[in-house]
């Protein structure tokens, strides 16, 4: 039963934010979408003639923040039915940016019924999906980007307290990445006291884990007591100040900040937990006395890292 | 009179903040593609650390033991501030590769460690050699670092050509920077076994 509300409520979710994708701009432009990485999709509400189609300066194409620079477009192609334009170019398009195609005198049975513009962009999920994986994977905090290793080599010890520390680690770093993203779009930039966000984003990262803190003794004393010393180390973790500066860096919305906050959250928790699995058959093994310890784990960590890049080409949506 | 060369060789190899302490490991690992962007780092680090040292050392009287953690994080905020608006000033373009860790200057934990145990307790003059020891001791480790893996990765060494050839370009990769920290901690270890006649245990990790 469980399960099935959760599938329900997955769905409606997904439904929310295709929802919120693209919006329609005239009444017979419908809608337009990615095909491959170097085609767009085109879908008409009333067929369209195919001389007109076929005529490539019909259309121009270019990406939203500068319509000067125009995409020069190969090729145009219409289906069987007459409503849908595929449209294909030379370069690889950014997916991750959003596109303009203007499209002027559109002709329908010999008749012209004027001009209209389509919206071309990724629809929000497959964006915040992306930005999940590539954190949590494909730019691995950890092994890719190596922040955090102070708590990383310091709590991987032993399986228990890793699970533990990368659940706290991945709440604050989701909460933190939402409120440094408010403070630093809405506060900081309107008043034009940008170069003060390094002060400003430590001091609320400091803020929420003491809140957190505070906040759980009294709730849940149980877990309190489990997480203890770990909520007070969050602090000195680079991650948890790189992900707000990243997230400021490329001018991320908030959905866009929340995920990234996610995927290095949950990127740094599998990467705890791998390598405190690994330490923990250390133990057991026989190390050259040289190496017992620190640089042993060192060693284990560029094994990971190099297992890692395989996840380099994977390519997400 | 020999205390503060004694300071600074402290931070150099004894109580080396890389090898030794095991501390701020981040961009140890993070910005030592090659010696130009460890030397960078690294001097903003010696800035970094010298002067939040020696601020402490000043208002030791003022800041309130229950609050002083804030207190240093601020201080430290402070001065990072100021190097991240004067480097890329000096340096664009190696700016724009080690801006990232320029910012996160601000957690590195060895700065707010040597705050805590020495430049809290200790008058100005001592606590400026001890912040130049240290920040010098972690100049050292990063150029080393750079050194041996821009030479093995690439076959240069700050840019120019030595080898001609690139015997092992892994070293340039995220995994080799853990590979050779791991190798020189233990020859650090090797050589303190082959003096002492005992195996050091290494830093907590922190």
């Amino acid at each position: 039963m469980k399960t099935f509300r959760l599938i329900t409520i997955a769905f409606m979710a997904a439904g929310l934010l295709c929802l919120g994708a693209s919006p329609i701009l005239a009444d017979f432009t419908k809608d337009g979408s990615f095909k491959k990485d170097k085609q767009i999709e085109l879908d008409f509400g009333i067929p369209v003639d195919e001389s007109w189609a076929r005529e490539l300066s019909n259309y121009s194409v270019y990406e939203k923040p500068d319509p000067d620079i125009r995409t020069p477009v190969e090729a145009a192609q219409l289906d069987p039915q007459r409503l849908r334009v595929t449209l294909t170019f030379k370069e690889a398009l950014n997916q991750a940016a959003q596109y303009v195609v203007e499209v002027k005198d559109v002709t329908s049975g010999g008749k012209p019924i004027g001009s209209g513009r389509f919206l071309v962009k990724k629809s929000r999920a497959s964006v915040m999906m992306g930005i999940i994986l590539g954190a949590m994977l494909i730019n691995n905090f950890v092994f890719t980007k190596y922040l955090g290793l102070c708590i990383f080599f310091g709590v991987s010890q032993k399986r228990e307290t890793a699970i533990g520390m990368g659940i706290t680690f991945t709440i604050v770093m989701v909460l933190s990445a939402f409120f440094c993203w408010a403070l630093y779009q809405h506060v900081l930039t309107t008043l034009r006291l940008d170069f003060l966000k390094i002060i400003v984003f430590i001091g609320t990262t400091a803020i929420f884990v003491q809140a957190v803190d505070t906040v759980l003794r009294k709730v849940n004393p149980y877990l309190f007591k489990r997480l203890g010393v770990y909520l007070v180390l969050i602090v000195t973790n680079c991650i948890i100040l790189a992900v707000p500066l990243i997230n400021a860096d490329s001018g991320y919305n908030a959905a866009e900040s929340v995920s990234e906050g996610i995927g290095a959250g949950v990127g740094f928790a599998i990467a705890l937990f791998l390598m405190a699995c690994v330490r923990e058959r250390l133990e057991v093994c026989r190390v050259p006395p040289t190496f017992a310890g620190l640089p042993i784990a060192f060693i284990v960590a560029g094994l990971f890292a190099l297992a890692f890049l395989g996840f380099s080409g994977l390519v997400v949506f | 009179m020999s205390r503060y060369p004694d300071l600074i060789w402290r931070g150099l190899i004894p109580e080396n903040p890389i090898f030794r302490l095991a501390l701020s490991m981040c961009p140890a690992v993070a910005v030592t593609v090659n010696v130009q962007n460890g030397v960078m780092l690294g001097l903003a680090v010696v800035f970094v650390q010298v002067m939040s040292s020696c601020t402490v050392a000043i208002f030791r009287g003022f800041i309130h033991p229950r609050i002083r953690i804030p207190a240093y994080v601020l201080i430290i905020a402070l001065w990072v501030s100021v190097v991240d608006m004067v480097l890329p000033v000096i340096n664009p373009a190696i700016y724009e590769q080690v801006k990232l860790f320029v910012k996160l200057i601000v957690v590195f934990a060895i700065i707010i460690s040597r705050l805590e145990l020495f430049a809290s307790k200790e008058p100005l003059i001592p606590s400026f050699f001890d912040g130049l020891g240290m920040g010098l001791g972690f100049l050292l480790g990063l150029c080393l670092i750079g050194a041996i893996r821009e030479l093995s990765g690439t076959g240069q060494l700050l840019g120019f050509d030595i080898l001609g050839f690139k015997p092992l370009l892994v070293m340039i990769l995220p995994a080799g920077g853990f590979f050779v920290i791991g190798f020189i901690m233990a020859a650090f270890n090797y050589i303190e076994y082959k003096l002492t006649g005992k195996i050091p245990t290494s830093g907590g990790g922190h």
